[in-house]
């Protein structure tokens, strides 16, 4: 699994958000939740499942690496991982 | 002996207000201990010298992009909306808020960490190298976060007046209404006390120990919040006889709130710009900032959807229960000046009618105040940082100033926040604010593609960054003056039951849109940013 997996999986939540099958349906799951109720609170679930899966196989490690190479909370590599930039555009 | 004057009504109990009290001794207490731990540099103050682990971290986004929306509102749009409240703002924010803490957070995180920033604004400056943008901004953040921060406050003098009522009816009497009849509110306390003791218990913890306390004081408030919705969930339930006999009156008395009959299409999907709104938000901007490492957004970026189901669900059904019995005439609640009943005062009603039990009271308005507490906190750390950094520090030079000397400013900007947040909250405490809240986050969720196409597209150019600034402002103040100014009938939208929608969808749609296509538009247009400007903020793949 790979990050666009993820995002795939992602779109497909947002689309099935919108569930319009369960608009007008009433019924009461576990005799006291509507079903428009419970199946949000199973794209919730849903989301704690995907991001878990985000983390475990999305994760970007290099990110990491690349914040700890310079310090800029100390006053002089600011300047030093500014010179790089110069005008920009 | 007790005073003549302090004393209560006779079948008022004042045990609520000691558990409000206890509750706020205890942040205190928390808030100055957690001080104790401040290591007495400016990095600290402002970010916690970027130390802040895995469970701080989670608890203090998750309070800090909750208010007190997340028990009395879910509820009072229950009560009004139906159910589908849920699906509009709980898992539309479950799914968007972890994504944007996943894709934003944690590589603002790695920028802010590798530069040494604090703010949006310097991060934005920088990214297009453009210092006008950081002067356009700078006001925007500000005047976005100010009305935010008001509603939390007035929203807890408000609470805290029904719940007091008839509690000092010699100390705070208040004139009998026009029909003779007693005011609710007689003998409660003051909006004015209420707004002085929440600043000042937020302002002794932040003011010494900066966003550190923030982060401990939220850790607290979001564990209280969320045991109080699930009990009060646990106490009515039990109060109707079950949940499931509960759930089979509303279906018989008020069967519209158990589906989304009462919630358009569009108007559910067009939901989705809000959530994006935390993208933007400078307070949760610094709480990113304050993660010990990347790996600390894990526990956060998973568990934030399900904390927010643990919140929600409870309240919108007990706001579903609360709209069958008003239906049956088993509830009594408080009408608006427009003679509807006062959606808000849903959850205090189905409390202090179907539990009547003080000691819950003053847990659920503790819970109330908590969830509201805990987004003040991180908004006056925030504008203090933001005013010290981006105008102060920028406009004399950081240079000129010790680092002592930039954490005493920082200081003195919290206190003239607060102190103007005071002020303002008492002036605007009649006047509608609480509508001006979703317009703040309208607005925070429309400046979205700026940070997304600053971290992802780098193409993006100083001109499109500017044009999608100023193509949102004008956007949302042609919204804003249709819904909010404007006296006559909607140019552009229309007014329907407790929202403003166009084409029935929010409003905040084609704003997003607009600032999409100048963004994209503008940048495409312009000369593209030279390649060493694209290196500082885009890490070679390896």
């Amino acid at each position: 699994m790979n990050s666009k997996t993820i995002w795939v999986i992602f779109v497909v939540l947002c689309i099935v958000h919108q569930d319009v099958w369960f608009w007008h349906d009433r019924t009461l799951v576990f005799g006291f939740i509507p079903v428009g109720l419970a199946y949000h609170a199973g794209i919730s679930l849903a989301a704690v499942t995907l991001w878990t899966m985000a983390i475990r196989w999305a994760w970007p490690s290099e990110v990491e690496a690349w914040a700890d190479e310079l310090d800029g909370d100390t006053p002089g590599s600011i300047e030093t991982a500014a010179q790089g930039s110069g005008a920009s555009q | 002996m007790t005073m003549p004057l302090l004393l209560a009504d006779a079948d008022v109990s004042r045990l609520p207000l000691w558990v409000i009290l206890g509750y706020l001794a205890l942040l205190l207490l928390l808030g100055t201990f957690s001080a104790t731990f401040f290591r007495g540099t400016s990095k600290d103050y402002f970010v916690a010298s970027r130390s802040i682990g895995p469970f701080l971290l989670l608890m203090s986004v998750f309070g800090t992009t909750m208010t007190g929306f997340a028990l009395v509102g879910s509820s009072a749009k229950s009560f009004e909306l139906g159910i589908g409240v849920y699906g509009l703002m709980a898992s539309w924010s479950g799914l968007i808020h972890s994504a944007i803490f996943f894709i934003i957070g944690i590589k603002l995180w790695a920028i802010g960490k590798r530069y040494g920033y604090v703010t949006q604004v310097q991060f934005f400056r920088d990214r297009f190298d453009s210092p006008v943008l950081g002067w356009m901004l700078f006001p925007i953040l500000v005047a976005l976060v100010i009305p935010y921060l008001l509603v939390g406050v007035i929203a807890a003098c408000k609470t805290m007046q029904p719940v007091t009522a008839g509690m000092f009816p010699d100390l705070f009497p208040m004139d009998p209404l026009p029909n003779g009849k007693q005011h609710p509110f007689h003998g409660s306390v003051p909006p004015w006390l209420t707004a002085l003791i929440v600043c000042f218990v937020v302002l002794c913890y932040v003011l010494f120990g900066g966003v550190r306390s923030a982060a401990w004081a939220n850790t607290f408030q979001t564990i209280v919040f969320m045991i109080t919705g699930i009990t009060a969930f646990y106490l009515i339930s039990k109060a109707l006889g079950g949940p499931a006999a509960a759930s089979e009156m509303v279906l018989k008395e008020s069967p519209g709130n158990a589906d989304r009959s009462l919630m358009g299409k569009a108007y559910f999907f067009s939901y989705f710009v809000i959530p994006l709104s935390v993208g933007m938000f400078p307070h949760l901007f610094q709480h990113w900032m304050t993660a010990k490492k990347a790996k600390t957004f894990r526990a956060t970026v998973v568990l934030h959807p399900l904390f927010m189901m643990l919140v929600w669900v409870p309240c919108v059904i007990v706001g579903m229960w609360a709209a069958g019995l008003y239906a049956a005439g088993e509830l009594r609640i408080p009408p608006t000046a427009a003679g509807t009943p006062n959606a808000n005062a849903a959850l205090g009603a189905i409390v202090r009618e179907l539990v009547q039990n003080p000691l819950v009271t003053g847990i659920l308005t503790a819970g109330i105040l908590a969830a509201i507490m805990s987004s003040l906190d991180s908004q006056f750390v925030c504008l203090g940082t933001m005013f010290t950094n981006d105008v102060v520090a920028r406009v004399a030079g950081k240079d000129r100033f010790s680092d002592k000397q930039l954490i005493w400013l920082a200081r003195g900007f919290v206190l003239v926040i607060v102190a103007v947040s005071y002020v303002l909250s008492l002036m605007l405490l009649e006047t509608n604010v609480f509508d001006l809240g979703v317009w703040c986050f309208t607005g925070f969720g429309c400046l979205f593609p700026l940070v997304f196409a600053a971290l992802y597209w780098k193409r993006a150019t100083r001109a499109g960054a500017i044009a999608c600034v100023v193509c949102t402002v004008v956007t949302w103040s042609l919204f804003f003056w249709d819904d909010i100014i404007n006296s006559g009938p909607p140019v552009f939208g229309q007014e329907t039951p407790a929202k403003y929608l166009v084409a029935g969808m929010m409003p905040a749609i084609f704003i997003f849109a607009a600032s999409v296509i100048s963004l994209v538009g503008v940048s495409l247009a312009t000369q593209p940013p030279t390649a060493s400007a694209v290196a500082k903020f885009f890490p070679e793949k390896r």
